[in-house]
C-alpha cells in the first residue's frame, strides 16, 4: 500500500499487511459506514487521536496493542512512577527506570520501539486536566485500579456530551483486572449504560469485621489491619497515614508483626503488610494481557467500524478453567451520572425560589414531590435535615435570579424521584 | 469511526445535559434530604456548607443507654456511597460494640456496606446498637464479657459511666441529657 495517498509514506511495505486484510474489504458484519481501503486507514493512521488511562499493567499491554495495530496518536496519563514491584509485568519498563514517571518512561519505550508513532505522555492526575483537553480525543481507554477515577472520567466524559456537537461523544473503553478476574466494557456516554450505573457490581475490597480484628485475630490481615484501621489514628490522632511513605508501612508492620506474635500468628510480611494497606490484589499478567487485548479489539472496531463492538460488558473469570460472559448490561434511570432528566425552564426574572418549588411539584409528568434544589456549592433550599431547611428557608423568598445566573444548573433531589432532576435555569 | 450520533436517533437527546456536580454530591444530598429520623436522633453541620462533615446525637428513649446523648461524627469522602461513611463517637462511653477510641463495631459500616445503603440505614444501625448491644461483637471487650456473664453489674457500670464515672482506671465522659 505504500505511498498510494502519502498515507504509508514513513510505513515499510506490507507493514500492516495483517491489517490492511481487515480493512481492505468490508465483511458480513461491517457497517454500512465502513470506508474499506484508503479512507478507513487514513483514518485510523492520520487522524485518530486516542488516550489511554493508566500506564501500569493494562496500559503498558494497550500501548502496546494500540501502536501495533496502527494507531498513531496516542496519548498517555499516569500520575505514579514505576515501582521494582512493577517490573514482572509491566514490560515498558526496566531496572533504570524505578522512581521515573510510568507515563513517560513508557510512551518513549513505544516510540523507540514501534517507529512512526507519536505517543504523548502526562504525568500527573486527570484531575488536572479540563474539558477541552478531553475533547481533542475520539476515543478514550482505561486501565485504572481505582475506582473514583474511573467513576471521575466517566462522569467527565458523560458531562462532555453536547448534543449540539457530535464530536462531543467519546466512546470510553474501560478494562478492569482483579487477579484472575477482569472485564472490559463499552461505554457509548449517554448512550449506554455508564460506570457508575454498574457500581453496585464492583467486588468490594475484603474488609474484616472490626470486632474480629479487634479481638479474635486468626490471619496475618487481621493482625496489619489492627495496626492500620485501630492504632494507626489512636497513635497518631489526626496525622494521615499515607500508604506510599515506606516509613509509614514499617510502622505499621512493626506493630501488625507485634500482635501476630501475640496471637501466634505467622505470615505478617513488609509486602503483605503494603499489600493489605493499599489493598493490592495480586495482578496477574496473562488476565492483563486478555483484557487489555479485548479493550484495544474494540478500539480498532469502533475507530474503523470495521466490525460490530462489544455490547456492552465483556467479563472474564479465569480463577477455575476459563470462563467469560457477555452480556448487555442496562442503564440505569436512577443513575446520578447518565440517569435523570434535565428540564430547560425559562422563568421571569421577578420568580422566587418558593414559586419555581410550586411550578416543579405542579408539573404533571414528573410527579415532585418536596424537592431539595442545590447548584454546584450552593444550597438553594433543603427539605430536610431541619438545621439545613432552616439555614435555607430564607432563600424561598428571595428571587431565583438572585441566587443562579441564567443557564445555571440545578440539581434537584426528592424522595419521590427514583431519579434526580437537573434544570437548567435561564430567565425570560 | 463509527457513526454513533445515528444511534441516538430515538433519544431526546437536548434533555441530557447535565450539571457539574459530582456523583458523590448528588447522593449525599439525595440521602441528607431524605433522612427519616425519629426524635431520637438529631443531625448538626458545624459548617452548614459542608454536607460531607455532620454531627449525629443520638438520645435513646428506651433500653439502658436512656438518658443519655451520644454524639457521632460522620465524614463521607468523594467516592461515597463506593465507600462507607466513616463514622466515629467523639465521647468515651461503655458499650461493647464502641472501643474507647470512639471506633464502633457496625457491619454495614465496614464489611457488608453496599452503594444501595444510604445514611439513613447507618443511623437506624448505631441507634440499634443503644437498644441491643451486642456481646458477641465486642470491641469493648471488658463491657462484653461484663454483659453476659454478670449483668447486674453491667447495667450498674452503664449507668454509673454515662455520669462520667471512673470505671477501672477509665474515665468516662458524662453523656447524661442536660
Ligand atoms: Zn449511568
Amino acid at each position: 500500500m505504500a505511498g498510494s495517498n502519502g498515507i504509508a509514506s514513513q510505513d515499510w511495505a506490507g507493514r500492516y499487511d495483517h491489517i490492511d486484510q481487515i480493512l481492505n474489504t468490508p465483511g458480513p458484519r461491517t457497517s454500512p459506514a465502513f470506508m474499506a481501503g484508503d479512507g478507513v486507514k487514513d483514518f485510523l493512521r492520520n487522524q485518530a487521536k486516542i488516550l489511554v488511562i493508566g500506564a501500569g499493567g493494562l496500559g503498558c499491554e494497550i500501548l502496546a496493542n494500540l501502536a501495533l495495530t496502527g494507531f498513531k496518536d496516542i496519548h498517555v496519563i499516569d500520575m505514579d512512577t514505576i515501582d521494582i514491584s512493577n517490573l514482572n509485568r509491566q514490560f515498558l519498563f526496566r531496572p533504570k527506570d524505578v522512581g521515573q514517571p510510568k507515563a513517560t518512561v513508557a510512551a518513549e519505550f513505544i516510540m523507540k520501539r514501534v517507529p512512526g508513532i507519536k505517543v504523548t505522555p502526562y504525568f500527573g492526575k486527570i484531575q488536572d486536566k479540563d474539558d477541552e483537553y478531553y475533547m481533542q480525543f475520539n476515543l478514550v481507554i482505561c486501565g485504572l485500579d481505582s475506582v473514583e477515577a474511573r467513576r471521575w472520567i466517566n462522569a467527565t466524559l458523560v458531562n462532555l456530551v453536547d448534543p449540539e456537537n457530535l464530536e462531543s461523544l467519546k466512546p470510553l473503553i474501560d478494562g478492569g483486572t482483579e487477579g484472575f478476574k477482569g472485564q472490559a466494557r463499552v461505554i457509548l456516554p449517554t448512550i449506554t449504560s455508564c460506570y457508575e450505573c454498574s457500581l453496585d457490581m464492583l467486588n468490594k475490597p475484603t474488609a474484616f469485621p472490626i470486632c474480629t480484628i479487634a479481638n479474635t485475630p486468626r490471619l496475618p490481615e487481621h493482625c496489619i489491619e489492627w495496626a492500620s484501621v485501630l492504632e494507626w489514628p489512636r497513635v497518631h490522632r489526626d496525622k494521615k497515614m499515607d500508604t506510599d511513605d515506606p516509613d509509614h508501612i514499617n510502622w505499621l508492620y512493626t506493630v501488625a508483626s507485634a500482635r501476630a506474635r501475640e496471637f501466634k500468628i505467622e505470615g505478617v510480611t513488609w509486602s503483605l503488610t503494603q499489600g493489605v494497606v493499599k489493598n493490592i490484589i495480586p495482578a496477574i499478567a496473562s488476565t492483563n494481557a486478555i483484557i487489555a487485548a479485548a479493550c484495544c479489539n474494540e478500539a480498532f472496531k469502533i475507530a474503523t467500524s470495521s466490525a460490530a463492538f462489544l455490547n456492552n460488558y465483556f467479563m472474564l473469570i479465569g480463577t477455575e478453567g476459563v470462563y467469560s460472559y457477555t452480556f448487555e448490561h442496562e442503564k440505569r434511570d436512577d443513575c446520578p451520572v447518565c440517569g435523570g432528566e434535565s428540564l430547560e425552564m425559562s422563568i421571569g426574572p421577578e420568580i422566587t425560589v418558593e414559586e419555581l418549588i410550586d411550578m416543579l411539584t405542579e408539573k404533571q409528568d414528573i410527579q415532585i414531590k418536596k424537592p431539595s434544589l442545590s447548584s454546584g456549592s450552593i444550597q438553594i433550599y433543603l427539605q430536610a435535615p431541619p438545621q439545613l431547611e432552616a439555614i435555607t428557608r430564607p432563600n424561598l423568598q428571595k428571587k431565583v435570579s438572585e441566587l443562579l445566573p441564567t443557564g445555571g444548573e440545578v440539581t434537584v433531589t426528592a424522595s419521590t424521584l427514583p431519579f434526580n432532576l437537573s434544570l437548567n435555569i435561564t430567565y425570560k | 469511526m463509527i457513526k454513533i450520533w445515528s444511534m441516538k436517533k430515538n433519544e431526546d437527546a437536548a434533555a441530557k445535559k447535565k450539571p457539574k456536580v459530582s456523583a458523590a454530591q448528588i447522593r449525599v444530598q439525595k440521602d441528607l434530604t431524605e433522612l427519616d429520623l425519629p426524635a431520637t436522633m438529631q443531625t448538626n453541620f458545624p459548617d452548614p456548607a459542608d454536607l460531607l462533615n455532620f454531627i449525629l446525637t443520638i438520645t435513646p428513649d428506651e433500653g439502658m443507654y436512656k438518658g443519655g446523648a451520644f454524639v457521632f461524627s460522620f465524614a463521607i469522602n468523594s467516592n461515597y456511597p463506593h465507600d462507607p461513611p466513616k463514622v466515629k463517637c467523639t465521647q468515651t462511653i461503655y458499650h461493647p460494640n464502641v472501643d474507647l477510641e470512639g471506633n464502633v463495631c457496625l457491619n454495614i459500616l465496614r464489611e457488608d456496606w453496599k452503594p444501595v445503603l444510604n445514611l439513613n440505614s447507618v443511623m437506624v444501625g448505631l441507634q440499634y446498637l443503644f437498644l441491643e448491644p451486642n456481646a458477641d461483637d465486642p470491641l469493648n471487650k471488658e463491657a462484653a464479657v461484663e454483659m453476659s456473664k454478670a449483668r447486674d453489674q453491667f447495667l450498674s457500670n452503664v449507668k454509673s459511666s454515662m455520669r462520667g464515672a471512673n470505671i477501672k482506671g477509665v474515665q468516662y465522659a458524662n453523656v447524661l441529657v442536660r
